[in-house]
């Protein structure tokens, strides 16, 4: 027991030691592939570990999902089979989206009691004394705020951020990363803190620190209050208002909105996918200081892309959605569901074509793309067509490697700022920044 | 939980709740503030159990029933040659899983807004007991130093 709590606890910590090397890479040479390779990764972990939570094998709903995220715990079971991961709300959304994917079997049904493996189980059948340990409190935070749903956000406003047509600054580039990601650690808290009877109740979320009283209510309040608040305020005065702003509408989009509408009705998934939306536009903003078109176009591919991520995820999930009362488009209106998700992944190909026309990214950027999303759509229409398991865990499956791999081509494809400064758009001064942007 | 602890315990989920049930210590000097909070997490506690133990029996119910209705329509018993529970694929479910939230959806509506309710008044008793044991440990540290 003892063992796991320590590689439980220095996992959490090696995560942003790692992260913190990556962004210094991310310096020299902006968004490499290593970079990207770590999300894939981190992606993987996340998702690994909320399919070994049960034989069957999501995030939550949204983005967040995504929103998922789940703990270190499990990534010492034995159970895995697969391969991507969920986010987050992915972001926010999607992080509260589903992130779990279930091992397809007929037989669902007769699995209903099969419990997790490993050090959880044998943790779970003791009385535990609700009195906090300091040494346990960086882990249970971590687990509180969703730190890699929160990473992924984090990384989905540094897309946004490069992809803005100005010169990079590091100094902008860190504060506006970092408060965003305070903002995203106070939204998945307040969230978990709303949905303590119902977490305990489904799979996925039943380890939250939380349900297992690790720490109390109090507590959580307290901790996001303290990240909210100086992260608005370092997004409001380090970076600029309109930033701010936008973090702020986000917390309360994604608490207040979007936690509440998850059990009433199924606009909750619409609601969240402008949660996942919004953080590149947030990055745009913290770079160029306004809401251009190129911000919206950014957020509108993260929105379209929540669609087929949580509808896919959310098709495995109906029996616990079902009983634990949340209205979500797989369970009421599947037909819906599906035709929501084939809808957007060909909006996907239609954002991909206008960012050139914005002057975001050269042509190269529809035809290099146009193989992923068209795959996609390809998943999105036998979704549509088939309705079964195997396509949506085919749909939800691709939809992880899709979105890291649009950006990154997105970036490779970024309109050089060199050329505009050609054209005496740009002030002399910052031609060794743009030196810096020169792509590969 | 050992009888000479001084802090709550908390317990392994519920059978038919899955919530985890606290045992909350009552010191000997709880203060009448204290002592609503105390109150109000165990009130909260009980009826939250009361909700999920229910409703999830009643779902466990409602699912057999259904699987019963259509393994008889279809014309097959409900344990196989090898004693195997049969069982519905996923889409075949799915209808029962439909019907089963349209028709808790008040039941839900209802319960999400106590929970809340009781949330927010536990959070905020919480925050006022702290309140008062932060002044009172200043005010105790304060007479140590005048002293």
């Amino acid at each position: 027991g003892l063992f796991v709590w320590r590689l439980r606890n220095t996992g959490v910590r090696q995560i942003p030691y790692r992260f913190v090397h990556l962004y210094h890479i991310a310096n020299d040479r902006l968004i490499t592939f290593q970079y990207f390779n770590f999300l894939k990764r981190m992606y993987v972990t996340q998702y690994n570990k909320d399919l070994s939570q049960r034989a069957k094998p999501k995030s939550d709903s949204i983005v967040s999902p995504f929103h998922e995220l789940q703990q270190l715990d499990h990534e010492k079971k034995v159970v895995h089979k697969i391969s991507p991961v969920s986010p987050v709300h992915q972001l926010w959304s999607e992080t509260s989206n589903g992130n779990e994917l279930r091992e397809v079997k007929s037989a669902t049904e007769i699995e209903d009691s099969v419990v997790p493996v490993g050090a959880e189980s044998k943790e779970d059948g003791q009385w535990k004394e609700m009195k906090l340990r300091l040494d346990d409190l960086p882990g249970i935070l971590a687990r509180l705020s969703k730190i890699k749903l929160t990473a992924l956000v984090v990384s989905t406003a540094s897309a946004g951020f490069a992809m803005a047509p100005v010169p990079f600054e590091l100094t902008c580039f860190l504060l506006a990363s970092l408060g965003t990601g305070l903002a995203s650690c106070a939204a998945n808290s307040i969230n978990q803190f709303f949905e303590v009877p119902f977490d305990s109740n489904m799979n996925r979320t039943k380890n939250r620190p939380l349900v297992r009283g690790q720490i109390s209510p109090l507590l959580a309040v307290c901790f996001a209050a303290a990240c909210g608040v100086p992260g608005i305020a370092l997004l409001t005065l380090g970076v600029n208002p309109l930033t701010g702003a936008l973090g702020a509408f986000n917390i309360f989009l994604y608490t207040c909105c979007y936690t509440p509408l998850k059990r009433m009705s199924i606009a909750n998934t619409w609601v969240g996918a402008v949660v996942g939306a919004i953080p590149p536009i947030m990055g745009w903003t913290a770079a160029t200081g306004s809401l251009d078109a190129g911000a919206l176009l950014l957020g509108g591919i993260l929105y379209s892309w929540q669609f087929p991520h949580f509808n896919a995820l959310s098709w495995g999930l109906r029996e616990d959605y079902s009983r634990g009362g949340y209205c979500m488009m797989s369970v009421t209106h599947p037909g819906l569901c599906r035709r929501v998700a084939l809808r957007h992944c060909l909006a996907l190909i239609g954002l991909s074509t206008v960012a050139p026309v914005l002057d975001i990214t050269t042509w190269t950027f529809p035809v290099i793309s146009l193989p992923i999303n068209l795959y996609i759509s390809y998943l999105g229409f036998r979704f549509y067509r088939d309705a079964d398991r195997s396509s949506s865990r085919k749909l939800f499956f691709c939809s992880l490697w899709h979105l890291p791999m649009l950006l990154l081509v997105m970036f490779t494809c970024k309109k050089s700022v060199l050329e505009k400064e050609d054209k005496g758009d740009l002030p002399g001064r910052s031609r060794e920044r743009a030196m810096e942007i020169r792509l590969p | 939980p050992p009888a000479h602890s001084r802090s709550d315990w908390i317990g392994p989920p519920d059978k038919h709740s899955n919530l985890r049930p606290v045992v909350f210590y009552v010191p000997p000097e709880e203060s009448a503030l204290e002592r609503r909070l105390r109150e109000a997490r165990q009130e909260a506690q009980a009826s939250n159990q009361r909700f999920w133990a229910r409703h999830n029996r009643a779902f466990r119910q409602e699912k057999e029933e259904f699987i019963y209705s259509r393994l008889k329509a279809k014309g097959l018993e409900m344990r196989d040659e090898s004693g195997q529970k049969a069982t519905l694929n996923a889409e075949e479910m799915a209808d029962f899983y439909k019907d089963f939230l349209s028709k808790n959806f008040k039941k839900h509506l209802q319960y999400n807004r106590d929970w809340y309710k009781r949330n927010f008044r536990i959070t905020f008793l919480m925050g006022q007991v702290a309140l008062v044991r932060a002044l009172r440990w200043l005010r105790r540290r304060k007479k140590n130093v005048e002293q």
